[in-house]
C-alpha cells in the first residue's frame, strides 16, 4: 500500500523513536520489580525513575503517579474508585460527570448508577462543547457528591475544558475532581495544580498501547478496581509492565518538553486543512470552539460537518482515497453510532451523523493535508449522492 | 469490475466473495446491520450478532478487501419489519426474506453502491445470472437442493443488472470444501434458519409484543361450532395444523388445519384438509425479471414456497393482477406469500398471494 495520510491521531499515534528504544532496552532484560533479587532490584529502578521522570514531566510528586494499563483503566479507577472511597467515608452517592466524556468515564459512571445506587448527573454543556459552570455551581450545592469527572480535553471536537476553574469549584465544595487529560497531554500546557486526578495514556503521546497513569493526589483515598499483589500504592494491582512504563515515561518527556513547538506545528496545519475544506466544500460546517488558544481548542482537532453526507460513507470514500480519518469514536463492530458529544452539543441527528474528525499529530505533514483537500471534493460529491438514496423511502 | 460483497458473517457469502475476488474483481465487504433492539441500546443485535459481524471482518481480513458495517436498521425496520408484523396484523403471511431482498440489499444497499460508483451488489444466494442477448436472466441455480431463486424471484431486470451470484453453480458441500480450502474460519458454521430479527427464534411472541394480544374463538368451518380459543389471530397462517390447542376433536375423526383468519372478528377457522386445497391463485404487485407477462395465457411453472416443488400452470394478466392457474391443487397457501413464475430454469416474475380458490370443489 502507498503511503497514507494519517490524520487519526485522537485514535492513536506513531510510537516516538525514543519511546521504542526504551521499550526495545527494557524487553531485552528479565526482571519482575517486585522480586528481592539484583534483577528485581534493577527493574525496580527502572520503573522508580520513570515514576520519577514522569513526575517531574508534570510538576506532581512521584507518589502521585500510579501506573496503570492503560487510560481506560485509569478512568475506571479514578471513577469508581473515589466514589467507593467517598462513600465509605462520607456516605456521599452522587457522582458528577460532563455529557462529554469519553466512554471510559461515561461508562463506569453509567454502571455505578445502575449497579452501585450512585446518583448520576451529566453536566450539560454549551454548542462549543464546554461545561456550564453556573450549572456545576448549583449541582455541588446539593447533596453530597462522591466524585466529579470532566475531561480536559474533548476527543471528538478538541474543546478544551475550564478545568482549574472546575477543580477550583469542586475543591471549595470539598469534592474530589478527576480529569481525563489523554487528549490533551503533549497537546495544551498540562498544569496539575489543585487537580485530584488525571488520567493520561501511552499511545496517545508516541508511546506503546496499554500503559497509562492515574496521577492521583497521594492524600486522596482510591479504592482499587483491581486486586491483588497491591504492587502500585495498594490502589492498583499487577505484574508492573518495566518496558511499557519506561517506554511511557519517554512518551512523556517528549510530549511536554515539544509541546510549544508541537502545537505551533499543529496550528498551522490545522488552519491550512479548515481553509482548505472551506474552499473545496463551502457549506461544511466547522465544529467545536473556533478559537485557537491553548486552554480553547486543541490545536490538532479538525472537526466537521459535511451537510447531506453520512460520515461512514466520506469515512469509506477518504479511506480509499488513501486517507485515514474517524467520525468520532471507534465502536467494537463498526456500527456507526451518532456521537453523543455532538448531540450534547445541540447538533441535529442529521448534523451528527455527517461530520468527521480529523486529527494531527507531530508527524503530519503539509503533504498530509493537501492529500486530504484533494480527496475531499469527489468523496463529498458521491456520498451526497449516496446519502440521498440511502434516506430515501421506497 | 467494483463489487459490494454483502458479508452476512456466514459460509455462502464468504466463499461468494471470495470467488469475486479470483475473477478478478475490486471487491469491498460490507456487513449489514439490520436489526437491533431498542431497548438495549443498539449493543445487543437480535440479527447479525456481534459475532456475525466479526466473523465477517476475519473474512474480509483473510481476503485482503476493505471491510466496513453499514448500518440499515432503520430501512430495515420500515421496509421489512414494520411490513412483516403488518402482513400478519392482517391475517397473511408474508416472506421477510424476499421483502430484505427487494428493498434492501438490491435497493437500499445497491442504490448506495451505485451512488458511491460501485458496478455490482454480490451475495452468496444460490442462483445463477445469465447474460442473454435481451438482458440478464435469474436462472435456477444448479443444485436444486440448494436454489434460492425463489427468494430473489422479486428483482427486476435493473436489479439483475447489477446483481452477481457466485454460487449459482456449486453445491453447499462445494461450498464448504472452498470454505476450508481458503482457511475460512466460517466453513462449518451451521446455516442460519430462523427469521434474522426475531432474536430468539419465537416468532408468535415477537409478532406479539409487536401487534398485541386480541384473543377470539377458533371456529370449526364446516359445522361453525366453536372448538376452541387463542390469543391472537397473527399466532395462526394457513396450512397450520399444530398448536391449535382444540377442545374438541372433529366428528370425522382427522386432522384439522388453519383454513381462514378472519383479522375483524379475530376468529381462527379450522376444517379437514380438503378445505386447504386451490388451484387458482390471484397475485397482485407483479414484478418481472425480462418482459412483463400479457393478458394472454402461457404455460409456466410456478413456486410457492422457498423450499415448495415447482407445479405446472398457466398464467396471465387480468388487469393489474396476475392469475396463476395451476394443474394440480396445492395444500395450504397463505395470502402474503409469493408466488415466483420460472419458464423452465429461468425465473419470469413474481407476485405477491391476493386470494386463492378451487376451481371444482373436492
Amino acid at each position: 500500500m502507498t503511503a497514507r495520510a494519517y490524520l487519526d491521531h485522537a485514535a492513536t499515534t506513531p510510537m516516538v523513536p525514543a519511546a521504542r528504544a526504551a521499550w526495545i532496552e527494557q524487553s531485552e532484560r528479565v526482571g519482575n520489580p517486585s522480586s528481592l533479587h539484583a534483577s528485581g532490584r534493577r527493574a525496580r529502578r527502572v520503573v522508580e525513575e520513570a515514576r520519577e521522570s514522569v513526575a517531574s514531566q508534570l510538576g506532581v510528586r512521584p507518589s502521585a503517579v500510579v501506573f496503570t494499563g492503560g487510560g481506560t483503566e485509569a478512568d475506571n479507577l479514578a471513577v469508581k474508585g473515589l466514589f467507593w472511597a467517598a462513600g465509605e467515608a462520607a456516605g456521599a452517592r452522587r457522582v458528577l460527570v460532563s455529557a462529554v466524556e469519553h466512554h471510559a468515564v461515561l461508562d463506569p459512571a453509567q454502571w455505578l448508577a445502575d449497579a452501585q445506587g450512585a446518583a448520576l448527573t451529566l453536566l450539560p454543556v454549551d454548542g462549543l462543547g464546554r461545561v456550564d459552570l453556573d450549572v456545576l455551581a448549583h449541582e455541588l450545592t446539593g447533596p453530597p457528591v462522591a466524585v466529579c469527572s470532566v475531561m480536559w480535553a474533548n476527543n471528538e471536537v478538541g474543546t478544551v475544558q475550564p478545568v482549574h476553574e472546575i477543580a477550583t469549584l469542586c475543591r471549595s465544595a470539598g469534592v474530589p475532581f478527576h480529569t481525563d487529560a489523554v487528549q490533551a497531554l503533549g497537546h495544551v500546557p498540562l498544569d496539575l495544580d489543585g487537580i485530584d486526578a488525571a488520567t493520561l495514556s501511552g499511545h496517545k503521546i508516541g508511546g506503546p498501547v496499554g500503559v497509562g497513569a492515574l496521577v492521583v493526589d497521594p492524600r486522596r483515598d482510591v479504592t482499587p478496581v483491581l486486586h491483588g499483589g497491591g504492587q502500585e500504592r495498594e490502589i492498583r494491582s499487577g505484574t508492573l509492565d518495566v518496558a511499557g512504563i519506561a517506554a511511557f515515561a519517554a512518551a512523556v518527556e517528549h510530549a511536554v518538553r515539544g509541546q510549544a513547538e508541537r502545537s505551533a506545528h499543529l496550528l498551522g496545519l490545522r488552519r491550512a486543512l479548515e481553509r482548505g475544506i472551506l474552499a473545496a466544500v463551502p457549506d461544511a460546517v466547522l465544529n467545536g470552539d473556533p478559537g485557537e488558544r491553548p486552554d480553547r481548542r486543541l490545536p490538532g482537532n479538525v472537526h466537521v460537518s459535511f451537510p447531506g453526507c453520512e460520515g461512514d460513507l466520506l469515512l469509506m470514500l477518504l479511506d480509499a482515497a488513501g486517507v485515514d480519518c474517524s467520525t468520532g469514536s471507534a465502536c467494537t463492530a463498526g456500527i456507526p453510532e451518532p456521537s453523543h458529544v455532538l448531540l450534547a452539543m445541540g447538533a441535529s441527528l442529521a448534523a451528527a451523523r455527517s461530520s468527521l474528525r480529523f486529527t494531527l499529530g507531530e508527524t503530519s505533514t503539509v503533504a498530509d493535508v493537501d492529500a486530504v483537500v484533494a480527496a475531499i471534493p469527489a468523496a463529498v460529491d458521491r456520498a451526497r449522492r449516496a446519502g440521498t438514496v440511502s434516506l430515501r423511502t421506497v | 469490475m467494483r463489487a459490494i460483497a454483502a458479508l452476512s458473517g456466514g459460509v455462502d457469502s464468504a466463499v461468494a466473495a471470495a470467488r469475486l475476488v479470483d475473477a478478478g474483481h475490486d471487491v469491498t465487504g460490507v456487513h449489514l446491520a439490520l436489526a437491533r433492539s431498542s431497548s438495549s441500546g443498539g449493543r445487543e443485535r437480535g440479527c447479525c450478532t456481534l459475532d456475525d459481524a466479526r466473523d465477517a471482518r476475519r473474512v474480509a481480513d483473510l481476503l485482503g478487501i476493505p471491510f466496513y458495517v453499514w448500518d440499515l436498521s432503520e430501512r430495515f425496520e420500515a421496509d421489512v419489519i414494520a411490513d412483516f408484523v403488518e402482513e400478519y396484523a392482517a391475517g397473511r403471511t408474508p416472506n421477510p426474506c424476499l421483502r430484505c431482498n427487494e428493498r434492501i440489499k438490491f435497493s437500499a444497499v445497491l442504490d448506495r453502491a451505485l451512488a458511491l460508483d460501485f458496478d455490482l451488489v454480490a451475495t452468496g444466494h444460490y442462483a445463477r445470472l445469465v447474460h442473454a442477448v435481451g438482458g440478464v436472466e435469474l436462472h435456477r441455480a444448479i443444485a436444486a437442493a440448494q436454489d434460492q431463486s425463489y427468494v430473489l424471484g422479486v428483482l427486476t431486470a435493473t436489479q439483475l443488472a447489477h446483481a452477481a451470484f457466485p454460487l449459482g453453480d456449486a453445491t453447499k458441500e462445494q461450498v464448504r470444501d472452498d470454505a476450508q480450502r481458503r482457511g475460512l474460519a466460517v466453513a462449518r458454521k451451521p446455516d442460519s434458519t430462523d427469521l434474522c430479527f426475531v432474536g430468539d427464534g419465537d416468532t408468535r411472541a415477537f409478532l406479539g409484543s409487536r401487534i398485541g394480544r386480541v384473543s377470539g374463538d377458533v371456529v370449526d368451518a364446516v359445522t361453525g361450532d366453536v372448538v376452541g380459543s387463542h390469543t391472537g389471530v397473527h399466532g395462526f397462517t394457513i396450512g397450520q395444523r399444530r398448536g391449535l390447542d382444540l377442545r374438541r376433536p372433529a366428528a370425522d375423526g382427522e386432522a384439522r388445519y388453519v383454513v381462514e383468519v378472519d383479522v375483524r372478528t379475530s376468529t381462527v377457522l379450522v376444517g379437514p384438509a380438503a378445505l386447504l386445497d386451490v388451484d387458482e391463485v390471484v397475485g397482485i404487485r407483479p414484478t418481472w425479471t425480462g418482459a412483463p407477462l400479457g393478458d394472454r395465457s402461457v404455460d409456466v411453472t410456478a413456486q410457492l414456497r422457498a423450499h415448495g416443488e415447482p407445479i405446472e400452470a398457466r398464467a396471465w394478466m387480468e388487469r393489474e393482477e396476475l392469475v396463476v392457474s395451476l394443474r394440480r391443487p396445492v395444500r395450504g397457501l397463505a395470502a402474503g406469500q409469493a408466488v415466483v413464475l420460472y419458464d423452465g430454469t429461468r425465473v419470469v416474475g413474481s407476485a405477491t398471494v391476493e386470494r386463492t380458490s378451487r376451481r371444482v370443489a373436492a
